[in-house]
């Protein structure tokens, strides 16, 4: 198995997902054998029109569904279920209202048995990494989203997952407060060098941040194509290649969608 | 605003005064007669020697007594059924038939299984409150948000931490309300128990119940009164307690 940088640190044998309508009993096909492998330390992002299926891909990697034929493979072996050593990152926060922020990031570390004292150090840490140090008493509806996701990342951090699964996570935060945390999430990833497989729907996001970006079809999802993404970090939005690959890949999913 | 609260409470008095003072009312206690009696009451006490204090006290004793093994059974079941399909499947037909029936048919019942006296008004409690609380707790545990669940299950939580870290304090709010409406009827079911008999002669039910036999309507409306107020204070109590464990609302 190689787990060296560069590595496959997840793999997607013809992975098939359907799901049975509730109303109908018809069988919805959101998957269809699709086939991936990400590399480890790289920052991938999974493209792809709004119910295409992106969500439950990652859902899949995560361990909170199960696939209805294929297989997923994490570190060479089969997922089965969820695990602290995929962290996943939500849209939607997640984050426990009733535990302050530096509780909240404790959460994980208490789970492995980590003694109060060395999980709340390590908590702090982990605030500090997400530029939170001084909230740490604070309840999750006093921050503003860009906040409270960024505890959640903290969060996640804290338990030392080898891979971070995103899901939109920036969806629901304004388009400035976005901008400042895609910069963030570079930063960190850069320094911690953590794989990274981050959901958009947006394709500028993904241009911004992505080594490789997976683009998907409409549902049921196919994998349609990759790109590879090799400009220097800080990326600037203007410049012409980068404006340059997000029309190449805003075409590829036109076209894709008119199908 | 706590200038106008008041303003309709003393509205109210007045008008009811002047209405007695009037003759209006026949037989019906004035607001003053209903303070005198109050005074009566504590000093004098009814039966005389039976003090309102002591009937207060055994009241309490069996609001306690009863709201206590309420929370405590009703609670965790209540949590079990929320996070449960199977226990909520097997449970949920037998709860929905028991609860319609009043606490107090179950009085005749009671007395043969507890006997006339304290346990038999503490079970008279303990049914008026067990469904409420049963019932919100149910509730809250079905409306904690499954994002966090699944996040719980990603930083390694399993089934138990689930139940205790997750479901739990995310349906408290919810028990907290149960908890308030429990009490509250729990309060109301005591009186009527009390009513129709205790063997050790106090209770404020059984007190209004010995006010009205001996024509005395000042003494039953007193008696109305301190459970009106009683009743209020408790439920200011839960809410203050609230206040402070669910500060994070």
């Amino acid at each position: 198995m190689d787990v060296e940088n560069g590595g496959p640190v997840v793999e997607l044998r013809s992975l098939y997902k359907s799901f049975t309508e509730k109303k109908t009993g018809r069988e919805l096909q959101v998957l269809d054998h699709l086939d991936l492998e990400v590399r480890r330390g790289r920052f991938t992002c999974v493209v792809g029109p709004s119910g295409c299926g992106k969500t439950t891909l990652l859902r899949l990697i995560g361990g909170l569904e199960a696939p209805s034929s294929g297989e997923v493979l994490f570190e060479g072996s089969k997922v089965r279920g969820p695990g602290p050593e995929r962290g996943m990152v939500f849209q939607e926060y997640a984050l426990f209202p009733w535990r302050t922020v530096l509780r909240n990031v404790t959460f994980g570390l208490s789970l492995k048995g980590i003694p109060h004292r060395e999980a709340g150090a390590r908590a702090d840490e982990y605030l500090e990494t997400v530029g939170l140090t001084g909230y740490e008493d604070l309840y999750p509806r006093e921050l503003s989203g860009g906040m409270k996701q960024r505890v959640a990342i903290a969060r996640t951090l804290a338990v030392q997952p080898r891979i971070l699964l995103m899901d939109e996570p920036f969806a629901s935060l304004d388009a400035q407060t976005r901008n400042g945390m895609q910069e963030f999430l570079v930063q960190l990833w850069r320094r911690t060098g953590t794989s990274i497989i981050f959901v958009t729907h947006s394709v500028d996001e993904a241009v911004f941040m992505g080594q490789k970006i997976v683009g998907l079809s409409k549902r049921p999802a196919r994998m349609i194509k990759t790109f590879e993404n090799d400009l220097p970090y800080p990326r600037n939005r203007t410049a012409a290649e980068f404006t340059g690959l997000r029309a190449r890949i805003l075409e590829y999913l036109a076209v894709e969608m008119l199908r | 605003m706590r200038k106008w609260k008041c303003c309709s409470f003393i509205l109210a008095l007045g008008l009811w005064q002047l209405l007695a003072m009037a003759g209006a009312l026949g037989r019906t206690p004035s607001p003053v007669d209903v303070v005198k009696g109050l005074y009566d009451l504590i000093v004098t006490g009814l039966p005389p020697g039976y003090y309102l204090q002591w009937h207060l006290l055994a009241s309490l004793e069996r609001v306690l007594i009863g709201f206590a093994l309420a929370v405590v059974l009703a609670v965790p079941l209540g949590i079990l059924m929320g996070s449960s399909t199977v226990f909520d499947a097997v449970l949920d037909p037998l709860v929905e038939v028991v609860r319609p029936i009043p606490p107090l048919a179950w009085l005749p019942l009671a007395v043969i299984w507890f006997g006339i006296g304290l346990f038999s008004a503490a079970f008279m409690i303990f049914l008026g409150a067990f469904f409420p609380i049963l019932l919100n707790t149910i509730t809250g545990v079905k409306s904690v948000d499954p994002c966090l669940v699944e996040a719980a299950r990603t930083l390694g939580a399993r089934r138990q931490t689930i139940i205790l870290r997750v479901l739990t304090p995310g349906a408290m709010p919810s028990i907290v309300t149960g908890l308030r409406i429990g009490i509250g009827i729990g309060w109301m079911t005591l009186v009527a128990a009390e009513m129709t008999g205790v063997r050790s002669g106090y209770g404020l039910g059984y007190m209004i119940l010995t006010a009205r036999d001996v024509a005395r309507y000042d003494l039953v409306v007193a008696g109305m009164v301190v459970i009106g107020t009683v009743g209020f204070l408790m439920d200011r109590m839960v809410k203050y307690a609230e206040k402070r464990l669910l500060r994070w609302m």
